[in-house]
């Protein structure tokens, strides 16, 4: 069978599950008595496995096997979760990615070794079973029982059987039902839903095998079974399902609760303790079938997979309804223009309605785009973690705000300028142990990646409580380097001597260790973050801990801009980096080395003529007496731009210049079309200011 | 006159003219054929490229093909055309003074160029197409648009 057409799910998934490993292992690191967590990773393993030997990938299939081996002693407390146990598993994990990627390279699996680590794997599974890891009463049954040889297909998992246990106390009973589709059935994955709706309505569905996951993305045959805890009798139960259209059969049986394998004597204080509100919620939803809509919601968040309300769509389907929609706004633009030159009411008001609706539109187009910065954070407390190991510091790691989203084309140009930050944060930032002990801290640093949304910007701040730049060393390096001349280095400020770190060819590492400090990293996170429209700044505080901000553009493709006129011509400022418009008096217009400057606000700021820098060309010479001016910013510097006339503020679509001129143009970094079908090129102020 | 002895292979070709001399671009290089529009000049690039443009919502590259293979003064008449071309995903926008012709010729008509033709560099053709009652110069547009010049430009300014 041609397996290439599902190669991409497989590997999109493997993705997930391997990410979903490598949390779970942190998790577990932390929390080493959790069984949930140690079942949830097994279940990662399992799937996987499952999935690779399907696709073939036997090396992999072969290394997740023993994985699922040695978590399968895990979660029946036969293996203590030890720091030898999890490197073994991290490493795993390592492996499976580098797998992963030789498949997504060369579509096979074959070159990568995994026997060391099998046999890794083997050694901690035939190690002394160390029974008193996990408080479980009595392990042995379960471990008896084991995962190939359940009973009637049907693998229970502690939890579940727990679940089942308890719902029979309270005069539930568990059914075992088998749903076959009929063969002609379309929309298999819509039926299963239906089915499961259904069911809900009467009960709760502990388990179902393939995986709602599996079976909302159709990856079943006709046919799938479901473990419901119901008070129902086994008739109404078997037409709740044949109720269901183009189901063929519904096959029921009852779970008989004291045969079910994996069945401890006594659940775990830990598993009952979750288990207790699961039943309750599935007594309340028995009872008011049709309204007990927020227990029920609580049953669904303890119980997890369950039946998710997205769809995945393919990016570049997204891109095409984002240039769309800019088509969109550009008439919008334009219709509003017209509406306002015929005057006619109903027009526009009928125009003003549209204008309301597509701002609407446009709100939710681009949130679409959006994706949480979870997606570039979840993999740093790894990195993180193995980073402090190399280094041997101790790292508390903290994240905050991984819900805050931001664009998709920001998302994925972020996560080298943060991996840089952070790398820089642990190796520079933090002390080892030792020094954190003599200056009276916590052995333990912090370094804290937090996100947060303000206004049109997102902002991403790295923050680390060791012992902040030093002033004088910073110094000391920029005049050996020759970036700052000896005599001006003592007048400079501290924000000055720390922007020094964002220069070209600058480390301050005595030592070139592996993880920073190869004179590359810090300027190229600056040019890398200014190139996506945002900005770099970075504070510190002499031995209490330095802070990187990231300050980033929401989004890319439609900005607000303020449009200005110089003689004929029409060009867009990027309102991100005006910091305001001024009417200058030519008088007050000084001249420093021939570079003509301004008096702003008590800083000296130089004007520059676009007129001059664009070569536009201008029929008559003006003689006014004063001057339109935008002040606009790069970092902390500023410059004044002279133009005739401010036509107002817009949102415009950014459009790319065309292949021919792309990266070409000096100053313009893009251009978009008015509202009267114009082109106007919208500037580079960070070009201008030097 | 044509010899219809053997079967020969055609190209369709569209037709234009620079000053007096008439050249040929391959239809399936054509996207479009446009009216003369008003050009957004963009700064700090090569005399030759005038601008860009709006097309359709699309912003558009256009150069001037005459002051591109200096010949001469740019006029811009009503026959005035822009002629907007595709090279490898990308799209220029072509000034020529007139363009009204669609023509197949047979590919064993076109030759091997001279050193110059009407005052173009031979890099920039592709042949010369002798027909009975006209010469064609076929432009060699992956040349003419290379932006070999624009990359030189911007690193001139850094």
């Amino acid at each position: 069978m041609d397996m290439n057409q599902y190669l991409d799910m497989f590997i999109e998934e493997s993705k997930e599950h391997l990410q979903a490993i490598n949390e779970n292992l942190l998790a577990l690191e932390q929390n080493p008595q959790s069984l949930d967590i140690v079942n949830v990773i097994f279940r990662s393993a399992h799937t996987l496995k499952g999935m690779a030997a399907t696709m073939g990938f036997e090396q992999m299939a072969h290394l997740t096997h023993d994985m699922e081996n040695g978590l399968d002693l895990m979660r029946n407390g036969k293996l203590a979760v030890t720091q030898e146990v999890m490197d073994v598993l991290f490493s795993c994990v390592d492996v499976l990615e580098t797998q992963l990627h030789q498949i997504i390279e060369t579509g096979t699996d074959a070159g990568v070794n995994v026997e060391a680590l099998v046999a890794q794997l083997k050694a901690i599974a035939s190690g002394k079973p160390v029974a008193a890891a996990v408080p479980s009463a009595s392990v042995a049954p379960a471990a008896a029982a084991g995962e190939a040889e359940s009973n009637d297909n049907l693998d229970l998992n502690e939890y579940e059987s727990t679940i089942l246990q308890q719902s029979k106390e309270k005069g539930f009973t568990g059914y075992k039902i088998v749903v076959r589709l009929e063969e002609k059935c379309v929309m298999r994955a819509a039926r299963a839903y239906m089915v499961f709706d259904a069911y809900e309505r009467v009960g709760e569905i502990i388990k179902s095998e393939p995986r709602v996951e599996d079976l909302e993305e159709e990856k079943f045959e006709n046919e799938f079974m479901l473990v419901l805890v119901t008070q129902e009798d086994i008739e109404k139960v078997r037409k709740t399902g044949l109720n269901v259209s183009e189901v063929a059969s519904v096959e029921v049986t009852e779970i008989d609760v004291h045969q079910a394998p994996a069945q401890p004597a006594a659940p775990t204080p830990a598993v009952a303790a979750h288990v207790e509100p699961i039943v309750q919620a599935v007594s309340q939803a028995a009872a008011t079938a049709s309204v007990a809509e927020a227990p029920k919601a609580a049953a669904h968040d303890a119980r997890k997979p369950q039946l998710g309300k997205s769809v995945r769509v393919d990016i570049e389907r997204l891109d095409v309804l984002i240039n769309l929609f800019s088509e969109l706004v550009i008439d919008r633009t334009r219709l509003e223009q017209i509406a306002r030159e015929l005057g006619n009411q109903s027009l526009y008001e009928t125009v003003e309605h549209m204008s309301r609706i597509s701002t609407d539109l446009q709100n939710i187009v681009m949130t679409i785009r959006m994706v949480p910065v979870e997606t570039v954070f979840n993999r740093f407390p790894r990195m993180v973690r193995d980073l402090a190991r190399d280094l041997n510091k101790k790292v508390n790691f903290v994240i905050r705000g991984q819900e805050t989203e931001l664009d998709r084309t920001v998302i994925d140009e972020i996560g080298d300028p943060l991996v840089h930050l952070l790398r820089n944060s642990l190796d520079h930032g933090l002390e080892n142990p030792e020094a954190r002990r003599q200056n009276g801290k916590d052995e333990t640093g912090l370094v804290e990646l937090v996100a947060f949304h303000s206004g049109n910007h997102v902002f991403i701040e790295i923050t680390d409580d060791g012992n902040g730049i030093n002033r004088a060393g910073v110094l000391k390096k920029a005049i050996e380097k020759g970036i700052v001349d000896p005599f001006a280095a003592e007048n400079m400020t501290d924000q000055q001597v720390y922007d020094l770190l964002f220069h070209s060819g600058f480390s301050t590492a005595e030592k070139i260790s592996d993880v920073s400090g190869r004179g590359v990293g810090l300027d190229v996170v600056k040019t890398k973050i200014e190139s996506l429209g945002g900005r770099v700044l970075v504070q510190s505080q002499p031995g209490k801990g330095t802070k990187f901000s990231i300050q980033l553009p929401l989004t890319l493709s439609i900005i607000q801009a303020m449009l200005v006129q110089i003689s004929d011509e029409k060009y867009a400022i990027p309102l991100s980096s005006i910091i305001e418009t001024a009417i200058i008096n030519k008088a007050d217009v000084k001249r420093v080395h021939k570079q003509a400057v301004i008096d702003f606000r008590g800083r000296v700021v130089p004007l520059l003529s676009l007129e001059e820098i664009f070569s536009i060309p201008r029929p008559e010479p003006q003689g006014l007496e004063e001057e339109n001016v935008v002040i606009v910013r790069k970092g902390d510097k500023m410059a004044a731009l002279v133009v005739d006339a401010f036509i107002g503020q817009q949102e415009v679509v950014l459009k790319s210049l065309g292949k021919y001129l792309t990266g070409g143009v000096f100053a313009i970094s893009g251009a978009t079309i008015l509202g009267d079908g114009q082109v106007a090129l919208i500037m580079d102020c960070n070009a201008l200011i030097q | 006159m044509l010899e219809h002895k053997d079967i020969v292979e055609e190209i369709k070709v569209i037709v234009f003219r620079l000053v007096d001399e008439e050249y040929g671009v391959e239809v399936n290089q054509v996207r479009s054929i446009e009216h003369m529009q008003k050009i957004t000049r963009v700064p700090r690039t090569p005399d030759f490229v005038k601008g860009v443009i709006n097309l359709r919502g699309i912003v558009t590259p256009v150069i001037d093909l005459k002051s591109r293979f200096d010949l001469g003064e740019e006029n811009y008449t009503d026959t005035t055309r822009i002629i907007i071309v595709a090279v490898d995903d990308m799209e220029v926008g072509l000034i020529v003074d007139a363009a009204n012709d669609v023509i197949d010729i047979p590919v064993n008509k076109i030759e091997q160029p001279p050193a110059v033709v009407g005052g173009i560099n031979k890099a920039y053709l592709r042949g010369v197409a002798k027909l009975s009652d006209r010469l064609l110069i076929m432009l060699n547009l992956d040349k003419v648009l290379s932006n070999e010049e624009i990359q030189a430009m911007s690193s001139m300014e850094r």
